[in-house]
């Protein structure tokens, strides 16, 4: 289908290229200035469809600037980012995620006013069509449905009808993760998904990032190298604003310059 | 701003038997009032209290619901008012082109709305404080420009005579029609409030206020679904418009003055801007100390005129007292009364 319209488009050469190369997402010296603070600098980045990558560095590395560039929250200063090889870079946050881009936010960043079951249902209104209904969802609506069904994947039917407000930090933290796999995404960007997640929280979380269809791709910054490791098949190594080491995750575990900058000099 | 609106989706009963009794009381004594309630009561008192009501209801739903303060809704009225004395008829035949009423109505919604958009389109770029500021500062505008404007708007004196139209026979500003005019409408509006307030708009708006960064990030265009709250505002604010001009007969600048600017501001904060009734039981009370205060006043021996007192006392009170209005006292109270029954926690019964 992608094919047929692409001829059907015009520009078939470039669409063409997108897809043999079926790159996710493609990040070419991307660079964010805050004031004279270089956030971020010259970030060259390839993540394949399906592909699942981890981002690992210090704090200050510049991960969360990454991702709010590549979503759109700010606009990078310099460089092109490319979504599934349409170029993106200057699109506002909300094309970017009706495209098949998604996100989870460090510090939670819910609707404390409504319930799981509202906010759950804004995600999935916020990619489909009728954004602006004022007619108020049938019973049986697909959408309702499938709200219902996100909230059974991330544990939280028993407080399908709670207000965000009074829900745990972990609930808050798994609220976030279903949110962000509302709709049909392509490519999700986890921020830091296992902070403050207790053992046994965290050990779901790896089971609910490895049981993703094999079709969606990620994209997960996290300290804890023991997650990072398990659920990323590629690891990038950022410093100071710069990726600097690329590679799997035995690579990247065993390289003496990553050990000396990321664990501080490696275990003795 | 928590919102504690019915939090129910999913399965649900029949949606007459969630109407709660207080509901059913409510509407028992509105419909029967004019069976005991003189004239002056139902055209100065009620009429002017669903019309104020209305118009507080469209600053509620962007207030509550959006997060927007805004200013402009009584300027957005006195626009829908103005167009009907232009497009309709009134002592001022000279501008006035008497168009038949369903033609001019639809104009003057659709003006207002209009209005309130382009105002809706400069403001929700900005937030907090600046909102207010720059509605005030579009709101002082409209004023000085329909002061000003001679050709069409007829400056100081404005438009006088300005009636509703006689429709089925029936003279619609005779008290009992104008009561039941006023009447329905506010509980058409007050309906449309609550379901859109459940409908994905409405919680999308909702969404937006309590976190916009968010909504961006699930694929919403904040700025496109605020400049289409102020639309929906505009519309409401428009009906209580038409309403006003039909009851005062008559709409000059002073209409939407800074003063009557306020007013409505008021009335929404005094009433609560948590749930669509607050704006009604805030224009209740505005209405009554207006109309009776004075009487009050010179039975203790003041001036009559000295009524913005009281209003301007009550306001302060509940500012201080209850930041949610007189609803948030009463919810306040309800909570009370249910822990005191509570025999695990001692009190009464």
């Amino acid at each position: 289908m992608s094919a047929a319209e692409s001829f059907a488009a015009g520009n078939a050469a470039e669409r063409l290229g997108a897809v043999s190369t079926g790159n996710a997402l493609e990040l070419r010296g991307v660079g964010k200035m805050f004031g004279a603070l270089a956030a971020i600098e010259d970030v060259t980045l390839t993540v394949r469809s399906g592909e699942r990558r981890a981002v690992l560095g210090s704090n200050g590395a510049g991960k969360t600037t990454l991702f709010n560039c590549i979503t759109g929250d700010f606009l990078p200063t310099t460089g092109t980012i490319r979504l599934f090889g349409e170029d993106v870079t200057r699109f506002p946050a909300y094309e970017r995620i009706r495209r098949g881009l998604r996100r989870t936010y460090q510090i939670s960043l819910l609707f404390n006013g409504l319930t799981v079951a509202d906010n759950v249902y804004l995600a999935c209104r916020g990619v489909s069509r009728g954004r602006f209904s004022f007619l108020r969802p049938r019973r049986g609506d697909t959408l309702v449905a499938r709200a219902d069904e996100l909230i059974e994947a991330v544990h939280l039917t028993a407080s399908r009808d709670t207000a965000v407000a009074n829900l745990s930090y972990g609930q808050q933290r798994q609220l976030e993760i279903a949110l962000a796999l509302a709709g049909a995404p392509r490519v999700v960007l986890f921020d830091e998904p296992a902070a403050g997640l207790s053992p046994t929280e965290r050990a779901e979380l790896v089971a609910i990032l490895n049981g993703l269809p094999e079709h969606i791709g990620y994209i997960i910054i996290e300290h804890d190298m023991d997650v990072a490791l398990r659920v990323a098949e590629r690891v990038s190594m950022m410093h100071n604003g710069r990726i600097f080491k690329e590679g799997t995750p035995e690579e990247i575990e065993n390289d003496p310059e990553v050990q000396e900058l990321y664990l501080g000099g490696g275990d003795e | 701003m928590a919102v504690v609106e019915d939090r129910r989706a999913g399965v649900q009963p029949m949606w007459v038997e969630r109407i709660p009794p207080v509901w059913w009381a409510l509407g028992l004594i509105l419909l029967t009032m004019p069976a005991w309630a003189g004239d002056f009561i139902l055209f100065q008192v009620m009429g002017w209290t669903f019309i104020l009501g209305i118009i507080a209801l469209s600053l509620m739903f962007l207030a509550g619901y959006g997060g927007m303060v805004s200013l402009i809704q009584m300027s957005v009225a006195a626009m829908a008012g103005y167009m009907v004395a232009i497009f309709g008829a009134s002592g001022v035949a000279e501008i006035s082109m008497g168009l038949p009423w369903w033609l001019y109505i639809p104009i003057a919604i659709g003006v207002a709305a209009l209005f309130g958009t382009i105002v809706g389109a400069l403001a929700v770029r900005t937030a907090g404080i600046y909102t207010i500021m720059i509605t005030l500062a579009i709101a002082s505008a409209f004023f000085y420009f329909t002061r000003q404007n001679y050709t069409i708007f007829n400056g100081y004196s404005g438009f006088n005579l300005v009636v509703p139209p006689q429709l089925f026979g029936v003279d619609w500003r005779q008290a009992v029609p104008f009561y039941y005019l006023t009447l329905g409408c506010a509980a058409i509006c007050y309906a449309a409030v609550v379901y859109v307030s459940r409908a994905p708009f409405g919680l999308a708006l909702q969404g937006v206020r309590d976190n916009p960064r968010r909504m961006a990030a699930l694929g919403f265009n904040v700025t496109a679904h605020r400049v289409a709250a102020y639309t929906f505002a505009s519309v409401i604010a428009a009906i209580g418009g038409i309403l006003l001009v039909w009851q005062n007969a008559q709409i000059a600048p002073g209409t939407a003055g800074i003063p009557a600017v306020i007013d409505i501001l008021v009335i929404a904060v005094v009433g609560g801007i948590g749930r669509p009734i607050g704006p009604f039981i805030g224009a209740l009370i505005y209405v009554v100390l207006s109309t009776f205060s004075p009487d009050l006043l010179t039975a203790f021996g003041l001036s009559g005129e000295r009524f913005n007192l009281l209003i301007g006392l009550g306001f302060l009170a509940v500012v201080f007292f209850s930041p949610d209005g007189v609803l948030g006292l009463w919810e306040r109270w309800q909570a009370r009364r249910a822990r005191m029954s509570d025999p695990l926690k001692g009190g009464g019964a």
